[in-house]
């Protein structure tokens, strides 16, 4: 099935930072994902965070306020 | 404490590089040798220190805290408190905005929130330890928790409100207290560390430029600007001076790591103090950027008068340096 992962972010440098970090490893593990970035503030609020760069899987928020490791993407994507 | 940093710098500047003491190229470099080494050590006990107490004080649990307790007005200074443990990122000051006002959390005591969390954090307190020693950093940082609270409490009393962008209105409307438990995560520190650890690089990495370059360009006003030299200009009695230095740094821009060595210089060139602070949190706490982001949820009218009371507050902060220190 394909994994749905969107990137919540107003676009500051961290938030850059991660969706290099999770494109990489999408496409060094050819995981079967969409990877979408969300810059609309709006939108962003839906999903309740406070802290950018959040990291959101199948619509549920895995990582907020900060950036993870390239490991800890793909532990997260298995 | 830091005097075997002196001996290293002394060391590499007068033996392997093999400079004249009496250069000034010589005493620049002693200064900057001396002073990076001391803040970045200085830098990394700070941050991992805050970075433990953040790992069990996440904003959620901060927000949900605000939200479901009354305070009877000592909110406005948690509110503050909790600013300072929290890491500052301009760029999620919008959303954080937002979080709060759904919450529930007068507006008055988010702004506590927003104005100290930038001015006193854990880069800007190793930076101010290593820079002007352990009793001015205390004096330090009780006034910004201080302004935050202040500003945060008058603002709440101009009702302000209304001139909040419509659809942050709705959100405002909208707000419930106690609407969602947080999710606090069971680990004990052992668990902690390596996400902890991680994210203290990440900050260290991150201002590591900045303190350089702003070591460096302390330095070379060290070596330089004669002592005394600004005294001529900007003397304690010189009433204009604090209000002048505040209203010139509102529009810069620069974190608390670039901006305060170069202070630290002006002050031992003969600025005083509080005009020097006034200018360092104007430059960290409000700033142009600041505003445009700010657009997005507050008009323009809110945000002038967010940034006149802050600014009114910080000289008057300015002015208390200048006379305690």
């Amino acid at each position: 099935m394909t994994k749905s992962i969107k990137i919540l972010g107003t676009g500051c440098p961290k938030c850059k930072t991660m969706t290099g970090i999770v494109q990489d490893v999408v496409a060094e593990h050819n995981i079967n994902a969409t990877v979408e970035k969300i810059e609309d503030i709006m939108e962003i609020m839906k999903f309740n965070v406070m802290t950018t760069p959040a990291l959101v899987i199948d619509d549920v928020i895995k990582i907020k306020g900060r950036v993870p490791s390239k490991n800890e993407v793909l532990s997260l994507l298995k | 404490m830091f005097d075997w940093i002196q001996n290293i710098a002394d060391w590499i500047v007068y033996d392997v590089i093999n400079l004249d003491k009496e250069q000034h190229l010589a005493e620049a470099l002693n200064f900057f040798i001396y002073d990076t080494t001391k803040i970045l050590i200085l830098l990394f006990v700070v941050i991992f220190f805050m970075g433990i107490v953040n790992s069990y004080f996440p904003i959620d649990k901060v927000k949900n805290f605000l939200s479901r307790n009354k305070l009877y007005g000592l909110e406005y200074l948690v509110a503050s408190l909790f600013g300072v443990v929290t890491p500052f990122c301009s760029c999620s000051s919008v959303p954080l905005f937002i979080g709060f006002v759904r919450g529930g959390i007068p507006l008055g005591v988010t702004f506590s929130f927003l104005i100290t969390s930038p001015l006193v954090n854990e880069v800007a307190i190793g930076l101010f330890v290593g820079l002007f020693g352990i009793k001015t950093t205390i004096i330090y940082v009780i006034s910004g928790v201080l302004l935050g609270t202040i500003s945060g409490f008058i603002l709440q009393k101009l009702k302000l409100e209304r001139f909040l962008t419509p659809w942050v209105k709705e959100v405002l409307v909208n707000a419930q207290r106690d609407q969602d438990r947080f999710q606090s995560e069971k680990q004990n520190l052992k668990q902690r560390l390596p996400i902890i650890w991680a994210e203290v690089m990440n900050i260290l990495k991150g201002v590591i430029p900045y303190v350089i370059v702003g070591i460096a360009i302390g330095a070379l006003m060290h070596g330089y600007i004669p002592e005394g030299f600004f005294e001529k200009y900007m003397s304690k009695d010189n009433l204009f001076a604090v209000p002048i230095a505040t209203i010139l740094a509102v529009p810069m821009y620069s974190n608390a790591s670039g901006i305060l060595p170069v202070v630290q210089v002006l002050v031992a060139k003969g600025i005083p103090i509080g005009t020097a602070i006034a200018f360092m949190m104007a430059v960290v706490g409000l700033s142009l950027p600041e505003a445009m982001l700010l657009k997005k949820v507050m008009t323009m009218k809110l945000i002038a008068v967010f940034f006149g009371v802050v600014s009114l507050c910080i000289i008057i902060s300015g002015y208390l340096f200048n006379i305690i220190l």
